[in-house]
């Protein structure tokens, strides 16, 4: 059994799901979306983020690293030199956040024995008792990992007593949903875009595979929270809630509840980190009014606890 | 937030609230000149305990009185809203104290010519050198001195008196009258064949029922001038409360009250006199008021003589009340210790019965409206929570806290009775009991539970790595325990900090313990006597250990710093090697400037108490536990034991700023951690390993605990975020954990707030056990909470 990538164990989670919640995220997602606020999230090895507010440009890192994959560019003396990275050449050891005085730079994604993991989750156990919370598997996407590994985790924690919800871009092969369905509450599952060529363009994907599995699930008697990430520029529009609309209707998916998830571009500020840029320049937080009419075409189309926000 | 609100339900209550926050605080000297001439009158010619019942009673006979224009409820401490009267006998201020009291930028008071005219010519040459600050000063050992002095401990009798005073259901039971005949019951029994003590406690029940005197003519007073007030007013409306008020006075105090009403007024000249007979560390308050008054709402509601809006009105009037008294001046340690105006009244709304039943009735919502509507931060307003109270209930106190002004503050009412328990009070008076001050822990109405002072762990730590030589000073102050690079294991070095711990906390019990006789023999507190269960049937004073129980706290501060401290040194040193002692001792002298890699390697790389990590909060344990059983179980002087707390009101920064660096990277002159709450910035893993962490301490051993969270607006928002917050305090209460307090203000808000001041008048923040407005706190106190952890997600 192969030990997939963790990079956060969140803890007092209380938007992804009922209650007070754990959610642990998993590193790797098939899917690239353009608006993602995780991108540490995307790829599925560990990776080196670089904090350059906290640089002062010492060289500590450039001086320890073996490959000699940092080099020190621009004026001496510090402050103004800043180390810079040659990702191609970098193997991820981590000496460089050892070496770092300033702890600029950090490794996302670490292995943890199930064991372990369990142990972690299950420090949390009164508050999810009390307030009816459990523990979320999130991502990237936590069913396109080393499926023993999250089918073993996710029994062991069902068979606890715990509430645990799957939170899926459902692009992944309908078996790996069916392994976890018997030990899973609920499925917090994400539609980006209806159209699918619109969905390649943003994600990366085609979206065929995500709607199929969305039916499957819903047959298979799979309790969904849907969740719709609304972009203007992007599908924050009435021909976007029309489609899923009628999508539900047509095949008869009755979600427990719809998130309606203003975009936000809290996430920007991350993908320097990694050396990447970016483009928020085309997407934008739909506005306040839209949102609440978004809401009433749901609900005058015969659908409940239609909420905004996590 | 609304920068500046009027508030109050009605107009009435919105120009008494207005009168009294923007009334300047001022000294009011009346007392110290009628407190000097009864001591001239009778000083000598009779007993100390009824010359202090005199001086209780020449006052009340003579005091200017005050009834405010729109007032219901009367009775103020001094002639008008926000006069402090002074205490010579305790604190005999030099003409440099008031000085100071009237130019300090914040906690500061009025002192006119006048004042100190009188204060110069009257007062000090009669009190300088019989202050009971004057006599514990002259009673301490040079140890005591210099251990004080290195801010190893504070004192809190040193200019205040006893503390810790809550009414019990009694205060309504019965009027002062038969307070009188129980005290003629005792002195009839009194057994002049057998009883050595018998001549003492006739003179204390003497004075105890001098003292009800006392109370009975400011009350009868109260009424005349209503009465003639009445007769001046030519307001029809204004004129019938003013009989009305003239017609409560006729009932109360001297009798047991009939009406709500009549409760709220009796309440109120029972405070009086507590605040005014002496100054009392933690002022006084009503404890379960709302279960005191729930049968009166009842009663009075279906007789149809009462409105809810009445009950709300007439509480209301109540908090004004209580907002319009100051905390007497403080100087000195004492004003660092306690940088506030609050006089620590504390109200304990909810918790059970004591039949154990659900105490929360109307009365406790009418309370939780008036907390809301009011916004003031006198009186200090908590919820006890039982698992026993509605869900509603837990939730209303929700809805009132996320709007982050710090109150109510929650205690676990489960923990508060075993916490009772445990300290060996019956399972009824355990019930009754509940939280005064801050978070301590006591049964109302029966136990005196005095607060002594204030224990610096993280300083004694400080002085253990340098073999009891102060850092700061370069003086030796406690016992050569050994040079720090040459301890090799953890092991050694926490022998030689305990050592430290135990020589400095026997130098404070030994100088409390003298405070404590001190105050047995020179300041009895005959009225408060009367009040304290067993204290009339024993003949004893409430200061010389008449009550029931009679509890010494010491409040061990910095628990979150000291548990960061032991586990850098034990990680870093022993453990792991990143580091040498010698490498951190030099690194603490220098404020780690210069060691960059060291200071992140203590901050960003070693376990911290706070993520419910069990490394750092074992040795969080550690520590604890050794200072808990060092301290509990010592005999005090009045018949009790020693107990501890972990509260530090605003001690934390007085503490810090006398420190050099810590090894676990708090630099120089920093506050340590507050209560038992991480070190700021320490806990990276949300409200959740917090609160875990915290409950790794045994809470049920202490005589209370308290933590802090601060929180940004959106994470408690709308009715999830109501249910969330309302489940983490129950899960902390589930682990036993005694009191959460929660500031729900963005860092943003804050820091526009230290800007303008002006334009954030009425920003309140949670402070230690209390809140206060932003702008009264000083700049370190202000960046303190600034830099505590936002739980914001």
């Amino acid at each position: 059994m192969g030990k997939p990538l963790i990079f956060n164990i969140q803890k007092y989670s209380i938007h992804d799901g009922e209650g007070i919640r754990t959610t642990v995220f998993f590193k790797g997602c098939p899917l690239s979306c353009s608006w993602c606020h995780n991108p540490e999230s995307q790829r599925f090895d560990k990776e080196l983020l670089f904090h350059s507010d906290r640089c002062t440009g010492c060289g500590a890192c450039s001086t320890v690293c073996a490959r000699k994959a940092i080099s020190m560019e621009g004026l001496s003396p510090p402050p103004e030199t800043i180390p810079r990275l040659d990702r191609t050449l970098c193997r991820v050891c981590g000496a460089c956040t050892t070496a770092c005085p300033h702890s600029a730079r950090e490794i996302a994604g670490k292995e943890y024995e199930l064991p372990a993991l369990i142990r972690e989750l299950e420090k949390d156990r009164m508050f999810y008792e009390r307030s009816g919370g459990g523990i979320t598997l999130s991502g990237g996407e936590p069913l396109a990992q080393d499926m023993d590994y999250i089918e073993e985790l996710a029994r062991r924690l069902h068979a606890k007593g715990y509430s645990v919800d799957i939170d899926t871009c459902g692009c992944v092969p309908y078996e790996h949903i069916r392994r976890v369905l018997p030990y899973a509450d609920t499925f917090l599952y994400d539609i980006k875009l209806f159209d699918s060529q619109a969905h390649r363009k943003y994600t990366g994907v085609d979206n065929g595979l995500i709607l199929e599995n969305l039916k499957a699930l819903s047959a298979d008697g799979g309790k969904i929270r849907l969740r719709l990430p609304l972009i203007d520029g992007v599908n924050a529009t009435e021909k976007h809630l029309t489609d899923i609309i009628l999508f539900l209707q047509d095949n008869t998916i009755r979600p427990n509840r719809i998130h309606l998830l203003k975009y936000h571009s809290t996430g920007s500020g991350k993908y320097a980190r990694l050396d990447r840029l970016y483009d928020g320049t085309s997407m934008a937080e739909p506005d306040a009014g839209w949102l609440c009419r978004a809401q009433d075409l749901f609900r005058h189309s015969g659908f409940q606890n239609i909420q905004i926000g996590g | 937030m609304a920068k500046t609100k009027e508030r109050g339900m009605n107009d009435r209550i919105k120009r008494l609230r207005k009168l009294s926050t923007e009334t300047q605080p001022h000294i009011y000297i009346e007392r110290a000149v009628l407190e000097t001439e009864a001591y001239q009158m009778y000083e000598g010619k009779v007993s100390v305990p009824e010359l202090r019942a005199l001086v209780l009673k020449h006052f009340f006979t003579h005091k200017k009185l005050y009834i405010g224009e729109d007032e219901l409820i009367v009775g103020e401490k001094g002639d008008y809203p926000q006069a402090a009267p002074t205490f010579p006998e305790l604190c005999c201020h030099t003409l440099e104290d008031m000085h100071n009291m009237n130019d300090r930028s914040v906690v500061n008071f009025t002192v006119t010519e006048d004042d100190l005219k009188i204060q110069e010519e009257q007062i000090i040459p009669y009190w300088e050198d019989r202050s009971m600050r004057r006599r514990i000063l002259d009673s301490m050992t040079e140890e005591w001195k210099e251990a004080y002095a290195a801010s190893i401990f504070t004192e809190f009798m040193e200019q205040r008196g006893p503390g810790h005073t809550v009414g019990s259901v009694k205060l309504y039971e019965k009027g002062y009258l038969d307070y009188q005949e129980d005290i003629k019951t005792a002195l009839d029994r009194l057994d002049y064949q057998k009883d050595p003590e018998a001549l003492n406690k006739r003179d204390q029940l003497n004075a105890m029922s001098i003292a009800c005197e006392a109370i009975m003519i400011l009350g009868r007073r109260y009424g005349e001038l209503a009465r003639q007030m009445a007769r001046d007013c030519a307001d029809e409306t204004r004129r019938k409360e003013l009989l009305q008020i003239a017609a409560n006075c006729d009932i109360v105090p001297a009798h047991k009250p009939e009406t709500f009403y009549q409760a709220i007024q009796t309440y109120w000249f029972t405070h009086l006199a507590v605040t005014t007979e002496l100054n009392p560390w933690d002022a006084y308050s009503p404890g379960h008021f709302d279960q005191h008054l729930g049968p009166f709402y009842d009663r009075d509601t279906e007789a149809g003589i009462l409105t809810r809006d009445q009950a709300l009105e007439l509480m209301e009037c109540l908090w004004v009340k209580f907002y319009n008294q100051p905390a007497p001046p403080k100087v000195g340690v004492t004003l660092k210790e306690s940088s506030t105006y609050t006089d620590f009244a504390n109200i304990n709304t909810g918790g059970i019965t004591p039949e154990g039943e659900d105490g929360v009735n109307e009365v406790s919502y009418i309370i939780l409206d008036c907390m809301d509507e009011m916004q003031l931060v006198q009186p200090n307003s908590n919820v006890q929570i039982s698992r026993k109270n509605p869900r509603r209930f837990l939730k209303r106190a929700c809805e009132i806290a996320r709007k982050g002004w710090g109150q109510p503050a929650f205690y676990n009412t489960e923990a508060i009775i075993q916490e009772l328990l445990n300290a060996g009070k019956t399972l009824e008076d355990a019930r009754q009991g509940g939280c005064s001050g801050c978070v301590e822990t006591g049964a109302f109405g029966n136990e005196a539970y005095i607060l002594l002072g204030y224990f610096n762990l993280p300083k004694v730590f400080e002085l253990t790595l340098f073999n009891g030589v102060d850092p700061m000073t370069g003086k030796q102050l406690g016992p050569r325990t050994g040079e720090a690079k040459d301890f090799q294991t953890f092991d050694q070095l926490w022998e030689a900090y305990t050592k430290q711990i135990d020589h400095f906390l026997d130098i404070k019990v030994r100088g409390s313990n003298v405070i404590e006789s001190l105050y047995a023999k020179y300041m009895p507190v005959p009225f408060l006597s009367v009040l304290t269960n067993d204290c009339i049937a024993a003949g004893k004073d409430y200061n010389a250990g008449g009550a029931r129980y009679n509890t010494s706290v010491i409040q061990g501060v910095g628990t979150g710093t000291i548990a960061d401290c032991l586990s850098a040194v034990k990680y870093n040193v022993y453990d792991h090697g990143n580091c040498t002692m010698e490498e951190l001792l030099a690194a603490m002298k220098e404020d780690f400037r210069g060691h960059e890699r060291l200071l992140n390697l203590v901050r960003n790389h070693t376990p911290k108490y706070g993520n419910d990590d069990d490394y750092a909060d074992n040795l969080m344990r550690k520590v604890f536990n050794y200072f808990l059983d060092n301290v509990s179980g010592r005999p005090n002087m009045r018949g009790g034991t020693y107990r501890v707390d972990m509260l530090p009101t605003t001690c934390h920064v007085y503490f810090g700023d006398v420190m050099i660096a810590s090894p676990n990277g708090r630099l120089a002159h920093k506050p340590v951690s507050e209560g038992i709450s991480p070190e700021k910035g320490a806990d990276r893993n949300g409200p959740t390993a917090v609160i875990k962490s915290c409950a790794k301490m045994d809470h049920l051993k202490t005589g209370g605990t308290l933590l802090n969270q601060k929180f940004t607006p959106q994470v408690v928002a709308g009715e999830e975020g109501l249910n969330h917050m309302a489940d983490l305090i129950r899960t902390y209460f589930d682990m036993d954990g005694h009191h959460i307090q929660f500031n729900v203000v963005g860092r943003e808000t804050l820091l526009a707030a230290q800007k303008n001041p002006e334009e954030y008048r009425d920003l309140i923040v949670r402070v230690a056990g209390y809140s206060d407005y932003f702008r009264n706190l000083d700049k370190p106190l202000q960046d303190e909470i600034i830099e505590r952890t936002e739980q914001g997600f």
